[in-house]
């Protein structure tokens, strides 16, 4: 969210959990909460879908395994055909720790490949709400992109749900 | 009936900022004296291994006592300890988080860390050991102008290759994704320009926005997922190394269980011994990796010593049932031919010594736990040399035997190993937060009253 809005700062982490609910009660859409740790039930509160990495994890874990049988295969049968102790040309269970392996590698690297697409990173310093956000305070964030802003509107909710501080950003 | 309480996890009436206070105190505190002592005598190990190392690289392996009919000594032995020390710790942030134990949270990045470092440490012996070290990119299958010719498949050396890097890989990318958010923390912190400008770049610009949270939690999941069958891959691909084989001793099918019960007793054993020092080292950590804790790793340890010595057991009872006399010789030249010492220190160590840990006075007490997870450390070595020297020393024909010619060079890479893990080790204390603050801070209320709440939970 590239733009200006205005964000609530509590120092529980129910409370803001239950603020986030409410925010999305109120119609809000283009909010985010901001925590030092991953706060149990905010995913619910606010409405954020399942992650998509799972997809992502299993293609890539396929194109690991295919690749190690492709690879094992062309070069053992294919490509440079040796009698190693009269097994066949492809020998399949002395393929599998290798297929196993690549499965692995493939799999790993793109769900942290996918993790950073998702979640934009790296980011350049990015701005910040607060330094405690990362800390010990907890901070909901409405964006001025969203339809029902208004910021005297969105300074009057947040602190009717409790939020300690209120800060107005330019960029966020 | 009695309500179960649990035990808290994390000691003291902290706050969420007692608990960023405290795991960020040692990475912006100067170091004091003692760590430094403790870097310039590992750094000194570390330079005195780099020499050895240099030494044995330009003269040849044959400085080592490696020679017919013992052609796998201490870089193969020490290559299998320092990859086993490592299974304890993805055991600890995969398996562990798979199974839900919240008190992994307090020692997940330390034993982690420590993961990464025994890799690292492990990696370098195979590679020196394939005696042209400058060659060894043969190992890996490129297209080259030599046919292609193309790299055996089939072989366990190879297979190892791929477990060792894959693992070795993944490993380190869980760790880091574990400590970007902490990155965050100490970013946000930073007194410093400069500091803030590392830190910053370390977190990638990591924001902890609930979506973020969502996408990274997910993959931490799938992580500790891949992690776990990747883990007990790579300890039963090394004793395919072995096991492939055809020499006595080496060629049975319970090498790969008994391998990886082995790494993960002998990981716990170092977790242990890293911690009860991180322990002294940092005081305020014992509010966080407490006595609790400490016994719930000695209790691990207590089981897979159990798993190795049925393992033990079970070797020489096949060996006999098999009624193979080249089997039955080699069994019984373990543990009564010339090599009989390292068979009962292996066996002491590793059997008899954790027996302590049936009592609750010894597994919570740290001296105790110490002494113990250094002989478990002894013990696991020394296993590995009884499995690679006993059954090259004396196999099918007596024209064919000898012994293992030890010498000063052995030693010091052996040695020296613990220079390089220990150098790596002290600097990730100094530098990086030595628990997981973003970890921990959930579990903060386990076992407690949470303030202003009813109950805990």
């Amino acid at each position: 969210m590239a733009s200006g809005g205005i964000a609530g700062l509590w120092l529980d982490d129910h409370e803001v959990v239950e603020a986030a609910r409410k925010v999305r009660e109120a119609g809000f859409k283009k909010f985010d909460a901001i925590t030092p740790f991953p706060v149990h039930g905010m995913e619910e509160a606010i409405g954020i879908k399942r992650s998509m990495i799972p997809y992502v994890t299993f293609v890539a874990g396929l194109t690991g395994f295919l690749s190690a049988v492709a690879l094992q295969y062309w070069t053992s049968a294919i490509d440079w055909p040796i009698n190693v102790g009269g097994k066949p040309f492809f020998s399949g269970p002395a393929f599998v720790p290798v297929m196993f392996e690549l499965t692995i590698l493939f799999a790993a690297l793109s769900s942290v490949g996918a993790l950073f697409v998702l979640c934009k990173l790296p980011k350049i310093d990015p701005p910040v709400i607060d330094p405690d956000v990362t800390c010990h305070k907890f901070a909901i964030f409405i964006s001025e992109e969203d339809a029902a802003y208004n910021a005297e509107r969105c300074e009057q909710l947040l602190k009717s749900l409790g939020a300690k501080e209120i800060k107005k950003l330019a960029r966020y | 009936m009695s309500s179960v309480t649990r035990k808290p996890l994390i000691l003291g009436n902290k706050t969420y900022k007692d608990i960023t206070d405290d795991i960020c105190q040692p990475v912006e505190a100067a170091p004091g004296k003692k760590w430094f002592a403790m870097l310039l005598s590992a750094k000194m190990l570390f330079l005195f291994y780099i020499l050895h190392i240099a030494y044995i690289i330009g003269v040849g392996m044959g400085l080592l006592g490696v020679n017919h009919p013992v052609a796998w000594g201490t870089m193969i032995i020490t290559f299998v300890f320092w990859i086993g020390i490592g299974h304890a710790g993805t055991l600890i942030s995969a398996i562990l988080f798979l199974f839900r134990q919240k008190w992994r949270t307090s020692v997940a990045r330390s034993a982690e860390a420590m993961t990464v470092f025994a890799v690292m440490t492990a990696g370098i012996f195979p590679l020196i050991h394939t005696g042209r070290p400058w060659l060894d990119f043969w190992l890996l299958p490129y297209p080259n102008q030599r046919g292609p010719l193309w790299v055996n498949f089939r072989s366990p050396l190879l297979w190892d290759v791929f477990a060792v890097s894959t693992y070795a890989t993944v490993s380190s990318v869980f760790w880091f994704i574990g400590l970007i958010p902490d990155f965050a923390t100490l970013r946000d912190r930073a007194k410093t320009k400069l500091r803030r400008m590392i830190y910053g770049a370390l977190s990638l610009g990591w924001r902890g926005s609930a979506r973020d949270w969502a996408h990274y939690e997910m993959l931490y999941l799938l992580l500790a997922g891949l992690s776990t069958p990747l883990v007990l891959s790579v300890h039963t691909i090394v004793s395919f190394d072995f096991a492939v084989s055809m020499l006595p001793g080496w060629h049975t099918t319970i090498f790969p269980p008994y391998f990886v019960a082995g790494a993960i007793f002998s990981g716990f054993g170092m977790v242990v011994t890293l911690l009860t020092l991180v322990r002294i080292g940092f005081p305020q950590f014992k509010d966080y990796i407490t006595i609790d804790h400490m016994e719930v790793m000695n209790k691990i340890i207590m089981a897979t010593g159990l798993m190795v010595g049925y393992a033990y057991c079970s070797e020489f009872f096949i060996a006999w049932y098999s009624g193979n006399p080249y089997e039955v010789y080699a069994f019984t030249n373990r543990a009564f031919g010339p090599y009989w010492w390292s068979y009962w220190i292996m066996f002491s160590c590793n059997v008899f010594i954790p027996q302590l840990f049936w009592f609750e006075r010894f597994r919570r007490s740290i001296p105790v736990m110490f002494v113990v997870s250094i002989f478990v450390n002894i013990g696991m070595w020394f296993e590995r040399f009884v499995i690679t020297v006993t059954s090259l020393h004396r196999d099918f024909l007596p024209s064919n035997w000898g012994m293992y010619a030890w010498s000063w060079f052995d030693t010091a890479i052996l040695f020296g190993s613990f220079g390089m893990f220990l150098t790596i080790f002290l600097l990730y204390l100094k530098f990086v937060p030595a628990i997981a603050i973003a970890e921990v801070k959930p579990v903060l209320f386990v076992g407690k009253k949470r303030p202003g709440h009813g109950g805990g939970h």
